[in-house]
């Protein structure tokens, strides 16, 4: 069944008719997703000119033109908080924002609203969402996926992409992979897509890939340990992954979250939290595959 | 993006925050002018660098001497101190052992401290707030605080729907153990920094120590001010306070060019696209036993302008003795970073070994263009080999 998209998401797009917004949505719509329609302000009540779909001026017309229930942002990062509360305000389920960049305290703003809003929010500064064979909404390479039983989520982009070639490699595929992003305030975190995969008969195993900066993978690690191993526990098999081990401290490596700030918000530390929990640390982003291959008892 | 005390003061000052009077001085006779505009009797020269620890710190010309940090009774003697301090190098706790050039000095008036306290502003990551610590520890680093005596914290959350209240001050104000209108000063101080933090879209205020004068009055006597750099397109007069000299000359070069560098220590330079796989690769060639020269993410959109550019700065370390490219396409094409590769090795007439692993998006013509283009690449399967190779290449050297 997967998780957040499947063959039934209708997906609307914010920044329609840029650059980014074409071009992945008309990517998205090749790998056979069900791609509605998009907004660009000031342009509503025309035709996509190259995907011939509809173009409105608000989220909310989109939405009811369309019944979209999924909307992918790539708005340049000054306007893109902004577009995220058109969202929230919408009542769009699932929001799925790429843009990079934010200013933090967009972001801060953007995380006020949405609770007690009936909106999720995926990044931003992230790859996106896919349910191989299904929908892919976002940048990620669609055809290097395959269908299959491990659950992917991930700070980082280009280590996604990793974690599904080894696997589909391996023979075992991807039920959902998702992109959380590289900001220090985002939407879903770690634990969030954590908790769906457990509860998704299709995900028989999960590999998570962070790293240095913030808390959150500690925090996952010991949900983990708490909801997933046990007796009367799912008990799916984690793999995992951190990036930034030879980071020198307060240097901020590329993502805007990814920064050593004091505490215990190193590669090594949580790579430790990682291993006491029960999830196996793969050495490299290279033996992803093989250790989920060892984990499962292959 | 770090700024000067001098420059985070004079900030402030422009949201009502309580900071001593003072002037910048560029030179000994311009240190002099400036302590005569202040009442005196006393007056501090202040080094001026993007590093803490300045009191302590020492002078590279003079190791057993004072610090960057210096009381003067007179402005001749305040003269003095920045004579000794302006064009020499200071080296503290922070800087690392190369320390940094002190290319100008604070003069600032003397203060009457009854009390040294700690206050910062920050984002908290856990509760995407931005969170004011206080502590009575002035002048001790925090971080030495929060390892051991983490009760002396104080911190308090402001939701960003209501902002900033009253109460915010209050609550640390009497946790302080503040009486008196100093209880009120001090809420006015947080009030005025919050504006300030959110206005200028700060990354960290911090202000150690903030002192309570004798008089009961609440003052920033240090002021640590940094920005979010993806805020810095709405402060053009922020960003014109970036001071390149502090600055690695390789990273300012890549900042020049839009790319993500980081310079390192070792010795196989990487070229990347994406952060995490970038700090991945970083993490595997330290793995296999050697060391990496850098970071740097060349970004989904490389051409190959962009990579020539890269390959450029990477190989202006001394130190690169073999260069590793690896790419997983995405929105990156490997044809365009393999043309790019190419056109870049031949500009640059590159002369160390090249492990090149590619992958993703458009790989098979990407691996053409490199097979083709009769440059001696060492081409790698996968990240794992890619990295033996580059490391092989380095201790084969």
């Amino acid at each position: 069944m997967a998780i957040l998209v499947d063959k039934n998401t209708k997906v609307m797009t914010q920044g329609f008719t840029g650059a980014q917004g074409t071009f992945h949505a008309s990517q998205g719509i090749a790998y056979g997703s069900h791609y509605v329609g998009g907004v660009t302000p000031g342009k509503g009540g025309t035709t996509h000119p190259t995907l011939n779909l509809p173009v409105f001026n608000t989220v909310a017309e989109c939405r009811a033109a369309t019944g979209a229930d999924a909307s992918v942002i790539y708005v340049p990062a000054a306007f893109a908080a902004d577009s995220i509360m058109e969202a929230i305000d919408a009542g769009v389920p699932l929001i799925i924002c790429i843009t990079e960049g934010i200013p933090v305290l967009d972001m801060v703003k953007v995380k006020r609203a949405l609770q007690g809003s009936s909106s999720i929010l995926v990044g931003p500064n992230c790859p996106g969402v896919i349910t191989p064979d299904a929908c892919k909404i976002g940048i990620m390479p669609g055809h290097i996926h395959r269908r299959g039983s491990v659950g992917i989520v991930s700070r980082s982009g280009t280590l996604t992409y990793e974690a599904v070639a080894q696997t589909t490699a391996a023979g075992l595929g991807q039920s959902s992979c998702v992109g959380i992003g590289g900001d220090p305030v985002k939407g879903m975190d770690f634990i969030d897509v954590l908790d769906l995969f457990l509860q998704d008969d299709e995900t028989k195993s999960i590999i998570m890939i962070g790293e240095i900066g913030g808390q959150s993978e500690i925090l996952a690690a010991e949900y983990l340990a708490r909801e997933n191993f046990g007796p009367g526990k799912p008990n799916k098999p984690v793999v995992g992954f951190i990036a930034g081990a030879t980071a020198p401290p307060g240097r901020r490596m590329g993502h805007a979250g990814a920064v050593i700030s004091g505490g215990k918000d190193t590669a090594e530390a949580k790579m430790e939290a990682m291993r006491a929990a029960g999830i196996h640390v793969a050495d490299t982003p290279a033996s992803l595959g093989s250790t989920m291959v060892k984990a499962l008892g292959g | 993006m770090n700024i000067h005390e001098y420059q985070g003061k004079e900030l402030l000052r422009r949201y009502g925050v309580a900071v001593l009077e003072g002037h910048v001085a560029w030179n000994a006779e311009e240190a002099e002018a400036a302590a005569r505009k202040l009442p005196g009797p006393v007056y501090v020269v202040k080094s001026q660098i993007h590093a803490g620890g300045r009191g302590a710190g020492r002078f590279a010309n003079d190791p057993n001497g004072k610090g960057g940090v210096r009381l003067a009774k007179s402005p001749e003697e305040a003269k003095a101190a920045a004579a000794a301090m302006i064009g020499q190098v200071l080296v503290t706790k922070q800087t690392g052992p190369e320390g940094k050039l002190v290319s100008r000095v604070y003069v600032e008036a003397g203060c009457d401290i009854k009390r040294e306290l700690y206050l910062s502003l920050l984002l908290d990551r856990e509760t995407s707030r931005i969170v004011i610590m206080a502590s009575t520890e002035g002048g001790m680093e925090i971080e030495e605080v929060a390892e051991h005596q983490p009760e002396k914290i104080l911190k308090v959350h402001v939701d960003p729907a209501t902002g900033i209240s009253g109460w915010h001050g209050r609550k640390l104000a009497f946790a302080l153990g503040l009486e008196g209108k100093q209880v009120a000063h001090f809420t006015k101080f947080v009030e005025q920094m919050y504006r300030a933090y959110v206005e200028l879209d700060c990354a960290i205020v911090e202000i150690n120590p903030l002192v309570v004068t004798g008089a009961g009055e609440i003052v920033a006597l240090d002021a640590k001010v940094s920005f979010d750099d993806n805020a810095l397109y709405r402060h053009k007069d922020i960003e014109a306070l970036r001071d390149d000299s502090e600055m690695d000359p390789k990273e300012l070069d890549a900042t020049n060019h839009e790319l993500n560098y980081v310079a390192l220590d070792g010795e196989i330079g990487c070229m990347v696209n994406g952060a995490g796989l970038a700090m991945a690769t970083m993490d595997i060639i330290k793995l296999y036993g050697s060391s990496p020269a850098n970071f740097l993410d060349v970004g989904g959109t490389a051409d190959a302008a962009r990579v020539t550019e890269a390959f450029r700065i990477i190989t202006s370390d001394a130190n690169v003795k073999a260069i590793l490219v690896n790419i997983f396409g995405g929105i990156a094409k490997c044809d365009m970073i393999a043309t790019g590769i190419v056109q870049a090795s031949k500009n640059l007439n590159l002369q160390v070994p090249l492990v090149v692993r590619l992958e993703g998006t458009n790989v098979e013509l990407g691996k053409k263009i490199l097979a083709e283009s009769g440059l001696t690449i060492i081409a790698a399967d996968n990240l794992a080999d890619a990295a033996q190779k580059a490391v092989a290449a380095v201790k084969g050297a």
